[in-house]
């Protein structure tokens, strides 16, 4: 295939990705790695660092204006960026190691994991106490809702930090955001009102990412070439995708993808299985 | 107490306009590089089926990226703009950094440094192999 062809076509893909990405509410680079290691053959450490610059540029992008509004925890953020980015090191550092086919199943398995649990039902809720930790680490905080500021507690502040360290470790072996894995720890461990938890968990990937994107960057895993399409067509895709849940049924689009998404797994674990990968 | 909000308010606003800055010049530039390149190398065919393992310093990255950029390399122009992208998130803590040190909160500063401290070991363990 010349330069060509092959950015046009992964621009193309990539756009598909960061709208899928950005409907199912999982993010666009799960969708990109599928694509270049299965359908265009890329070698898989092309494909996570890729993802992974991608990750970079719509986690900030759509950080930027939560942060503003001021949803965002930022307290929160920075003491479990902590655990996240200490788990993205090890991640990358694993990622050097760990055969190929391993990466690739273990991909697979976050990637059905992530897209059923996207299907699960949320409710908001808020804790009015907090422990004494949290209170500690002066966690606790207020976010503005349309019926005026609410403020809530926090609890469980070891557990969470524990999840985030997990989270940032497949961060930096898989190339993920690994969103679902944040919103776990802060929502339903910390007990942290869903929104809050989204927009913080957004905030946390850029830096998150960033810490095992250095290493992936002086082992060569990110090619030029191949992240400038993908980063332009993924937050291209994203934001596209952005406007179109605005007006759409958010929950039929998530049942529809979660569809997509786990049929790409099962075909990222067949050929980890099979050694294609 | 009413000073305190402001500033945690002045932050929100300096920061979120870091990120969206930040993102925007960083893919600006990458769009730039990745136009040097297809104008030069459209033709050629990819390989990118094998990888191959690199064991650079990110400090000598960064020296050969200025140079090819001065010379007007396609893809050296792309890799700048990915370097800006890093380097929006790594500002962002540093902001916060001071951010928590003109508010007195000592707690969250240490919290902070050790974040820059982990960063920093991925930069010097990252190639010591």
């Amino acid at each position: 295939m010349t330069v060509l062809a092959f950015t046009l076509i992964l621009l193309f893909g990539a756009f598909c990705a960061g709208f899928i990405g950005s409907l199912s509410g999982l993010g666009g680079g799960v969708v990109i790695i599928p694509l270049l290691t299965v359908v265009l053959g890329v070698d898989i450490h092309y494909a996570i660092g890729a993802a992974l610059v991608s990750v970079i540029a719509t986690s900030s992008g759509s950080a930027a204006a939560y942060v503003r509004e001021g949803i965002t925890n930022m307290r929160l953020g920075m003491f479990l960026e902590i655990a996240t980015t200490a788990g993205a090191v090890g991640g990358a550092l694993l990622a050097s190691i760990a055969p190929t086919s391993f990466i690739a199943i273990l991909f697979g398995c976050t990637l059905i994991f992530s897209a059923l649990n996207s299907l699960r039902k949320k409710e908001e809720h808020n804790v009015k106490s907090s422990s004494s930790l949290a209170l500690a680490l002066k966690l606790p905080s207020t976010y503005p809702t349309a019926s005026g500021t609410v403020s809530y507690g926090t609890k469980n502040v070891i557990g969470g930090f524990s999840m985030m360290g997990l989270a940032g470790m497949l961060s930096g072996l898989l190339g993920i955001g690994s969103g679902a894995f944040k919103v776990i720890a802060m929502d339903n461990i910390m007990r942290i009102p869903f929104k809050v938890s989204t927009t913080t968990s957004n905030f946390m990937m850029g830096v998150t990412a960033t810490a095992s994107a250095v290493i992936y960057l002086q082992k060569g895993y990110i090619e030029p070439d191949i992240c400038m399409p993908v980063v332009i067509g993924v937050l291209l895709g994203a934001m596209t995708g952005a406007k179109v849940l605005l007006k759409a049924n958010p929950k039929k689009l998530r049942r529809f993808f979660a569809v997509i998404i786990i049929a790409l797994a099962l075909n990222m674990i067949y050929n980890g299985i099979k050694g294609n990968i | 107490m009413q000073n305190e909000k402001i500033g945690d308010r002045d932050i929100q606003l300096v920061i979120g306009n870091l990120l969206r800055y930040g993102v925007w010049t960083a893919l600006g530039v990458a769009a730039l590089g990745g136009l040097i390149y297809l104008f030069n190398h459209e033709q050629e065919i990819v390989h990118y089926s094998i990888f191959v393992e690199k064991d650079v310093n990110i400090l000598t990255l960064t020296k050969e990226t200025l140079g090819g950029v001065i010379r007007g390399r396609g893809d050296d122009v792309i890799l700048l703009g990915i370097l800006l992208l890093f380097l929006t998130p790594i500002l962002r803590i540093v902001f916060s950094l001071v951010a928590f040190f003109l508010e007195k909160d000592y707690l969250y500063v240490a919290i902070t440094l050790l974040v820059i401290a982990i960063i920093c070991f991925s930069v010097f363990f990252g190639f010591a192999h």
